[in-house]
C-alpha cells in the first residue's frame, strides 16, 4: 500500500493496449486506496488507548474548530445567496414568505454537507496529502514503519475518527448558519418577518432530510481522509512530488463528493 | 549476519546495484563508501527490508525471505535501529518525544523507566538540553543526532547508519565515532556505517566495503584499505588527502 519506489510498467504500443494498461493502473490505484480507508477503519478498535486519544483530539481539533472560521463564513455567505437568488423569482408571485422553506429545504438535503465538504477537502485535506507526502519523501514513514509503528494506526485512524466526529456537526452548522444568512436577507431585502421566516423554514425541515443530510456529511469526511491520505502516502518525487499529490487529492475529493453525493441521494429519495 | 546473495536492484530502467554479494559479520563494525549516488542507500533500505531486491536474496541472519508483509517483518524491523540520511524525525513531537517513541511503541516501559533512558541516550549525542527543542528549531547536525539517539535508543542488535557525522563539525563528528565504537564493545552491536568521512571510516572500521557503478569495488579492512591499488579507492583516499602511508601533509 505504501510504495517507496515509482511503479514503472512496460510501454506498450496501440491504442487499445495503452487504454487497457490505463484502467488496470486505476483499478489497482483505486483498489490500494479503498485499503487505506478499510485499514484505517481495521485499526479503530486502538482508539481508546491513551495515546491515540490525545492524538484524534488534536486532529478534532485541527478539523474542527481550526476550520470554524472560514466555515462559517462560506455557510452564512451561502445562505445569504440562496435567500437572495429565490427572492428576486419568489418576488414575481408575490411568495417572498416562502424564502424560508426553500433556503431550509436545500440547506440541509444538499447544501449543508456538500458546502462543508468541499471547504474540508480543499483546508483540511489539502493539508492532510501535503503533510502525508513530506513525511512520505523524508523517510518519516519508513523511520514509522521500521519502529514497527502502522501508519494506518498512528497516522491515519485517528484522522478519520477526528473527521467522523467533526463532519457530521460542521455540516449542521453550516445549515444553522446558511439558515441564519437566508433570514437575515429576508428580513433586509424581502421584508420576510423573521417569524414567518422562522415558521415556514420549520415546516420544510423533516428528520428524514436531517439524517440523511448528515450520512452523506460522514461519508464526505471518510472520503476526505481515505483519499489525501492515500494521495500522501504514494508521493514520489521530493518537493514536486508534494505539490502534485495535494493538487490530485483536492481533485479527486471534489470530483468524488459530487459523484458520491448524487448517489447517496438517488439512493434515499 | 545481513548477507547479500547476488543482489540486484532496479529502479525502472535504472541499475543502481548489479549482483552484489558480500556478508556482513556478527559484532563487527562494517563502514560503506562510495561516491554519490551509488547505492549505499539504497544498500540498507534492502537490509531493513524497505525495499526489496529485483533479484538475488538478502539475509538477515537465518531469516532469508526477500519480502513480506507478515508479522514477522516486524519482528525482524524490532532487531535494528536506523538512522536515516534525512534523520526523519516526526515535525509535530519534541526531541524527547520523537526519541521516546520507539520505547512507547515497543516495549512496556513506565514513564520513568523511559525517561531514564531517553535522556541517557540524549546525553550520549549531546543533546540533553535540548530535550523540549521541536525538530524544525534544530541545525541539521542536531537533527541528526536525534535521529540518532532515537536509532539506540531501543539498544537494538544491528545498527544502520546512515551518514552519521555529515554536516557535523570535526569535534562532534569524532564524539558520534566514539559512540559507535561504544556501543560495538558494549553491547557487540552490529554495525553497518554508510559514510563519505574517510577518515572516521578508517579508524572505526573492522572492515571497508567501497561500492562504486553498483559494484563492490573492494572489502578490506582499514589497513589494507589504505594501501590498496584499485584506482576507484585511490582516488577516493587521494581526494581526502590519505596516502599509503597515512595522512598526507605538506611537504612529504
Ligand atoms: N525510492 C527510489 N525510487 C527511485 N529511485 C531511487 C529510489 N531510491 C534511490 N533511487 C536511486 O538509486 C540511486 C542510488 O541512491 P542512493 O540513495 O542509494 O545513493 P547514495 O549512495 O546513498 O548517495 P548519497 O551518498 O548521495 O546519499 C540514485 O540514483 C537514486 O536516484
Ligand atoms: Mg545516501
Amino acid at each position: 500500500m505504501i510504495i517507496r519506489e515509482p511503479v514503472i510498467l512496460p510501454e506498450r504500443k496501440g491504442f487499445l493496449a495503452k487504454i487497457g494498461q490505463k484502467v488496470v493502473i486505476l483499478i489497482g490505484e483505486a483498489g490500494r486506496c479503498a485499503m487505506v480507508g478499510i485499514g484505517a477503519f481495521a485499526q479503530m478498535p486502538h482508539v481508546f488507548n491513551k495515546r491515540s486519544r490525545g492524538e484524534v483530539i488534536r486532529q478534532l481539533y485541527i478539523c474542527a474548530v481550526k476550520s470554524l472560521p472560514v466555515v462559517t463564513v462560506v455557510a452564512f455567505f451561502i445562505g445569504m445567496v440562496l435567500a437572495l437568488q429565490i427572492g428576486i423569482e419568489l418576488r414575481h408571485f408575490n411568495q417572498e414568505h416562502l424564502i424560508g422553506s426553500v433556503v431550509m429545504a436545500t440547506m440541509l438535503r444538499e447544501m449543508g454537507p456538500f458546502m462543508s465538504g468541499l471547504v474540508i477537502a480543499a483546508s483540511v485535506g489539502a493539508s492532510m496529502a501535503a503533510q502525508m507526502g513530506t513525511m512520505t519523501v523524508n523517510d518519516e514513514i519508513a523511520a514509522l514503519e521500521i519502529m514497527s509503528i502502522n501508519p494506518l494506526r498512528f497516522l491515519v485512524m485517528p484522522r478519520m475518527v477526528a473527521m467522523i466526529i467533526a463532519m457530521p456537526l460542521l455540516s449542521f452548522y453550516t445549515c444553522m448558519l446558511g439558515l441564519v444568512g437566508g433570514g437575515v436577507v429576508g428580513y433586509t431585502q424581502f421584508t420576510v418577518p423573521l417569524t414567518v421566516y422562522w415558521t415556514n423554514a420549520m415546516d420544510f425541515a423533516n428528520l428524514r432530510s436531517f439524517h440523511v443530510g448528515l450520512f452523506k456529511a460522514t461519508i464526505f469526511g471518510i472520503i476526505i481522509v481515505t483519499v489525501s491520505c492515500y494521495e500522501g502516502f504514494t508521493t514520489t518525487r521530493g518537493a514536486v512530488g508534494v505539490g502534485h499529490a495535494t493538487r490530485t487529492s483536492v481533485v479527486l475529493n471534489f470530483l468524488l463528493i459530487l459523484i458520491v453525493g448524487y448517489f447517496v441521494t438517488r439512493l434515499f429519495y | 549476519m545481513i548477507r547479500f546473495e547476488e543482489v540486484t536492484k532496479r529502479f525502472g530502467q535504472k541499475v543502481v546495484l548489479k549482483n552484489v554479494s558480500y556478508e556482513v559479520s556478527e559484532g563487527e563494525i562494517f563502514c560503506i563508501v562510495g561516491p554519490s549516488g551509488t547505492g549505499k542507500s539504497v544498500s540498507l533500505k534492502l537490509m531493513i527490508k524497505l525495499l526489496s531486491p529485483t533479484s538475488g536474496r538478502v539475509c538477515i541472519g537465518d531469516d532469508c525471505v526477500s519480502s513480506s508483509w507478515s508479522k514477522d517483518l516486524s519482528v525482524l524491523r524490532s532487531r535494528f535501529g536506523y538512522l536515516f540520511q534525512s534523520a526523519a524525525l516526526l515535525a509535530w513531537m519534541s526531541v524527547y518525544e520523537n526519541v521516546a517513541l520507539p520505547l512507547r511503541e515497543r516495549t512496556k516501559l513506565t514513564d520513568a523507566e523511559i525517561r531514564d533512558k531517553v535522556m541517557d541516550a540524549l546525553e550520549k549525542v549531546g543533546l540533553e538540553n535540548d530535550a523540549e527543542t521541536y525538530p524544525a528549531d534544530l541545525s541539521g547536525g542536531m537533527q541528526k543526532r536525534t535521529g540518532l539517539a532515537r536509532a539506540i535508543v531501543t539498544e537494538p542488535e544491528i545498527l544502520l547508519y546512515d551518514e552519521p557525522t555529515s554536516g557535523l563539525d570535526p569535534v562532534t563528528s569524532r564524539m558520534i565515532d566514539d559512540l559507535i565504537v561504544e556501543l560495538n564493545e558494549r553491547l557487540g552491536t552490529t554495525s553497518v556505517v554508510v559514510t563519505h568521512d574517510m577518515h572516521s571510516a578508517l579508524s572505526i572500521a573492522d572492515r571497508i566495503a567501497m561500492l562504486h557503478g553498483g559494484r563492490v569495488a573492494t572489502i578490506e579492512a582499514p589497513q589494507n584499505f589504505i594501501k590498496s591499488e584499485v584506482p576507484e579507492v585511490r582516488s577516493f583516499l587521494d581526494a581526502q588527502y590519505i596516502t599509503r602511508k597515512g595522512v598526507w601533509e605538506k611537504g612529504n
